[in-house]
């Protein structure tokens, strides 16, 4: 079942801010297996000139994800979850985020479209405080393999 | 801002250090976990196979700190990343042993910018699969 174009360009605003904390950062660094100091202490942090102890780039993962959450898991979309996979992934960052922001994530799907036997559909995430300073934009290409219609019978 | 590696001593060409990372059961379980992404395919051997993969796949986001890390340890302060994007273009095949996976990350840089800023080409192989490709990083260096 071929993805429903009519969602070109719908926006999907996060129900409630996400809130960072220092013992989340520490979890999301440890099950990457990085131990740079930056993500776990607050004088390592503050060295490197942060003002408490940054996230690790991919971390904003967590924001976009309920974004895209919100918008595959309408059945409206016809978006077959199961045949999904991640293809392509960009973060571009106006600062890193850090213990105490307080993120909205507005979620914006801005592609749809066919590769061969595959839809592909791209969502653009922007992340900013509460107070309105941008932190990061994510996008995010999925795939679902086999998800085009097959082509017209001659 | 404060990365160890200085603008003026890279030039286009210079190769950031090649570095291995495992990736095993284990550490897939953990990172569903702390990333909230529980799709069966990246811990459940008999759903990865039943839509068609070979095993159990690490995922794509877990593939992609762990490159990201091969720049973040070059330039030191993981805040000096302006940019980061990748391509998934093969799956991590992580099988059920003790060894799991292993990640190859290469890295060199191919530009340099204005505003001390470097674009380093990443690759990550595994299996001898490109399972990164196209994927760039933008740092600022001191």
């Amino acid at each position: 079942m071929a993805i429903n174009r009519d969602f070109l360009g719908r926006v999907y605003e996060s129900p409630q801010p996400y809130e960072v904390t220092r013992g989340k950062i520490r979890e999301f660094a440890d099950a990457i297996s990085d131990p740079n100091p930056v993500y776990r202490d607050r004088a390592s942090a503050e060295a490197a000139g942060h003002a408490d102890v940054i996230a690790p780039p991919t971390f904003p993962i967590i924001m976009g994800m309920e974004g895209a959450g919100q918008a595959i898991v309408d059945p409206d979309l016809r978006l077959d979850y199961s045949m999904m996979v991640h293809g392509e992934q960009r973060f571009s960052y106006s600062r890193p985020m850090r213990a105490g922001d307080v993120v909205n994530c507005v979620t914006t799907i801005t592609e749809i479209k066919s590769l061969g036997r595959n839809e592909l559909i791209t969502l653009k995430s922007e992340l900013s405080t509460v107070e309105g300073e941008h932190i990061v934009t994510t996008r995010n290409l999925l795939v679902v393999r086999d998800g085009a219609e097959p082509a017209e019978q001659k | 801002m404060t990365a160890n590696v200085r603008y003026a001593d890279v030039e286009v060409g210079t190769e950031l250090p090649e570095q291995t990372y495992p990736v095993r059961r284990l550490d897939l379980v953990r990172y569903a976990g702390a990333s909230g992404d529980f799709n069966d395919i990246h811990w459940n051997e008999r759903i990865a196979k039943a839509v068609g993969l070979p095993n159990v796949i690490a995922h794509g986001m877990f593939t992609m700190a762990e490159a990201g890390r091969l720049v973040t340890d070059w330039v030191g302060d993981p805040g000096a990343l302006v940019e980061y994007g990748v391509r998934f273009s093969a799956p991590v095949v992580v099988p059920d042993d003790d060894k799991g996976a292993e990640l190859v990350v290469t890295g060199v840089v191919t530009e340099k910018r204005d505003d001390n800023r470097v674009v380093v080409a990443i690759t990550a192989r595994s299996a001898g699969a490109k399972v990164l490709a196209r994927s760039t990083a933008v740092v600022r260096l001191a």
